[in-house]
């Protein structure tokens, strides 16, 4: 297990991972009968990759949803940054600098590329109604600021294309990278991604895992991230955390879950006592 | 020209004007329905809960006046001032977001993400005690409303169509204004909803729930803002009825035919709202002007509702309604 003491850790490449940014303390989530999750703990440091991984099922997307404040887990607390997180709605988690995606796209399917992106920004209109009637200067200083965010956003993930498209006409390899675009335009300080790569081709899941890299380098954005494809975790995560049927059943950089027996035999379907 | 068809033109100004009415009430559906989802059986009871309200507070009238006498053996009825117009408008505006407040936090918050018709049936319901709020309230009698719009027949429409037809129309100058004012309100809403953040906030959450929640959005603040403009709107609509006809109960019946409005423009159309109302307004009073005499008149009674059934058949998703598509 890699020793991620408080002051953080050098990860492989060489980039310095700082202090924790996310805890989750024995987290439990039931719905009724079923037990999604049982008392799982980890954390999520400042500037580094982190994959979920894990069967179907497992109470991957279960964590997510806990963590941007959709579910509210029976048991366990939220930290971030060094205080318990208080039970938040999801607009809250949102305001608090947590931007997401979802495993099946959640678009604004009415709207314009642009104005998908552009609802992003809502958190930094700050303006009141009586302004943004009556008091043009301030509005329009606040819109241009928030557009230029935009389209910077939009420019690095190479949409400028469809800018001007109607989301529902988009192929869902461009959903979600316009899914991500308004994750982004938020600028949040935790970026969670559920399955981002999800349906792609192998093309589209190339550009999809260079953005991500991208976003952490550039912006020393924190991601969380759940996928499938083997590959795709090793190559992109600095650690990762192994869930099956609700349980963790291993923690650490891709090379200690490689080797970890419980994770292989999660994955090769080894019988459950 | 032939007179019957100089009758008729005249037929159809009325009924467009008639129509505007309609629209602004099925508007006020469109609103919270798309929003949240919510088939708001309500909106014609909130036009005369507004409009008793106003009248209430314009006269200084004494709420719950009957009970509280009743109780207390007193005899007090107004508080004895009269407000201008525009300070009991605005009074009533504050009181409709009370409302759409209170609506919120005691009804739907109970009822997130239950079923479609437990919600319409809820707002039937709440239809049904406003009503009968608004009577303990304010008491059942007929009230005149006067917030200083003109009305009376408009004399220049009347001597230019003389001038050309030598037959003067009757165009009455409150259905002018209501037309004019009805016009200002759907582009102020317009423009809120396209411009503001708070628009595209309600835009967004129109369109997506989860989405809007991830992006920051209460869902709970949008609604409060939905409920409120639907407010809104029924005053506005609860103002122009209630000058016509005095604010009276058959307010709520006559705004029932926001639904025939409805089913012809779509649920989720602003654009539909309106046309749909002019459709109808305009194709109830030609109907009862060149078919009623021959049946025996009385046709404004259900006009609208056949009309609008016939258009079901056709065309479900109504004029602008986006085709429904069941996801699987
Ligand atoms: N809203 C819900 N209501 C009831 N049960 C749920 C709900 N969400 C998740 N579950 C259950 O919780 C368990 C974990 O589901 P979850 O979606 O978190 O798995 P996952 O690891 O994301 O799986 P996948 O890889 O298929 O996306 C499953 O048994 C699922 O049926
Ligand atoms: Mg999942």
């Amino acid at each position: 297990m890699l020793d991620a003491t408080d002051e953080g850790y050098v990860t492989s490449d060489g980039r310095k991972i700082g202090d924790v940014l996310m805890e989750m303390k024995n987290i439990t989530l039931r719905f009724g009968g079923v037990k999604a999750i049982t008392d799982i703990s980890f954390d999520i440091r400042q500037g580094e990759i982190r994959a979920i991984i894990g069967p179907n099922g497992a109470g991957k997307s279960s964590m997510l949803n806990v963590i941007s404040g959709f579910y509210v887990p029976q048991e366990g607390e939220v930290w971030y940054k060094g205080q318990k997180r208080p039970q938040m709605k999801p607009f809250q988690v949102a305001q608090l600098g947590i931007a997401r995606t979802f495993q099946n796209i959640a678009l604004f399917e009415g709207m314009t590329v642009l104005d998908n992106v552009m609802t992003g920004r809502l958190n930094y209109m700050k303006t009141n109604l009586f302004q943004q009637a009556l008091w043009k200067g301030k509005a329009e200083e606040e819109e241009t600021k928030n557009r230029e965010v935009v389209e910077k956003v939009i420019d690095f993930l190479e949409i400028q294309s469809i800018r001007k498209t109607p989301v529902s006409r988009l192929p869902y390899g461009l959903k979600k990278r316009v899914e991500l675009a308004r994750a982004l335009a938020a600028e949040p300080s935790l970026l969670l991604l559920d399955e981002p790569m999800a349906g792609m081709n192998v093309e589209e899941k190339e550009d999809m895992s260079r953005f991500v890299l991208d976003v952490n380098d550039e912006f020393g954005t924190t991601i969380a991230l759940i996928e499938h494809d083997m590959g795709v975790v090793m190559d992109l995560s600095d650690r990762v955390v192994v869930m099956d049927y609700g349980k963790k059943i291993g923690d650490g950089t891709p090379d200690e879950i490689r080797n970890n027996q419980a994770v292989i035999d999660a994955y090769l379907g080894v019988a459950h006592d | 020209m032939p007179d019957q068809l100089i009758f008729a033109m005249e037929v159809f100004l009325n009924g467009l004007m008639a129509g505007v009415l309609y629209a602004l009430v099925a508007l006020g559906f469109v609103l919270i329905y798309k929003a949240s989802g919510i088939f708001n059986y309500s909106q014609g009871v909130m036009a005369l809960f507004a409009a008793l309200t106003l009248v209430g507070i314009m006269e200084g009238r004494v709420p719950f006046a009957h009970l509280i006498n009743a109780t207390f053996g007193t005899e007090i009825h107004h508080f004895g001032w009269h407000l201008p117009a525009l300070a009991a408008i605005l009074l009533t505006m504050g009181v409709m977001v009370v409302l759409a407040w209170a609506v919120n936090k005691l009804i739907f918050n109970h009822l997130v993400n239950q079923e479609p018709i437990i919600l319409f049936m809820a707002t039937i319901g709440l239809a049904y005690f406003m009503e009968g709020f608004g009577d303990v309230m304010w008491g059942a009698d007929i009230k005149k409303l006067d917030v200083g719009l003109p009305q009376g027949i408009n004399t220049a429409i009347d001597e230019i169509t003389y001038g050309w037809f030598g037959y003067g129309f009757f165009i009455d100058n409150l259905d002018i204004v209501a037309t004019i004012i009805a016009a200002l309100l759907v582009i102020a809403l317009v423009m809120f909803s396209q411009y503001t953040k708070q628009g595209r906030a309600m835009r967004a959450v129109a369109d997506d729930h989860q989405a809007a929640l991830s992006v920051g959005i209460s869902l709970n603040f949008i609604w409060i803002m939905v409920w409120s403009l639907a407010g809104f709107v029924a005053l506005v609509a609860g103002i122009m009825w209630g000058t016509k006809m005095g604010v009276q109960f058959s307010l709520s019946l006559i705004a029932l035919k926001a639904l025939p409005v409805l089913m012809l423009g779509g649920f989720t159309s602003i654009p539909g709202a309106i046309v749909g109302g002019l459709i109808i307004g305009v194709g109830e009073k030609l109907f009862e002007f060149a078919i009623g005499p021959m049946i025996g008149g009385a046709t404004e009674n259900w006009f609208a509702y056949v009309l609008a059934l016939i258009f079901l058949v056709f065309r479900p998703q109504g004029l602008f309604g986006e085709k429904i598509i069941e996801r699987v």
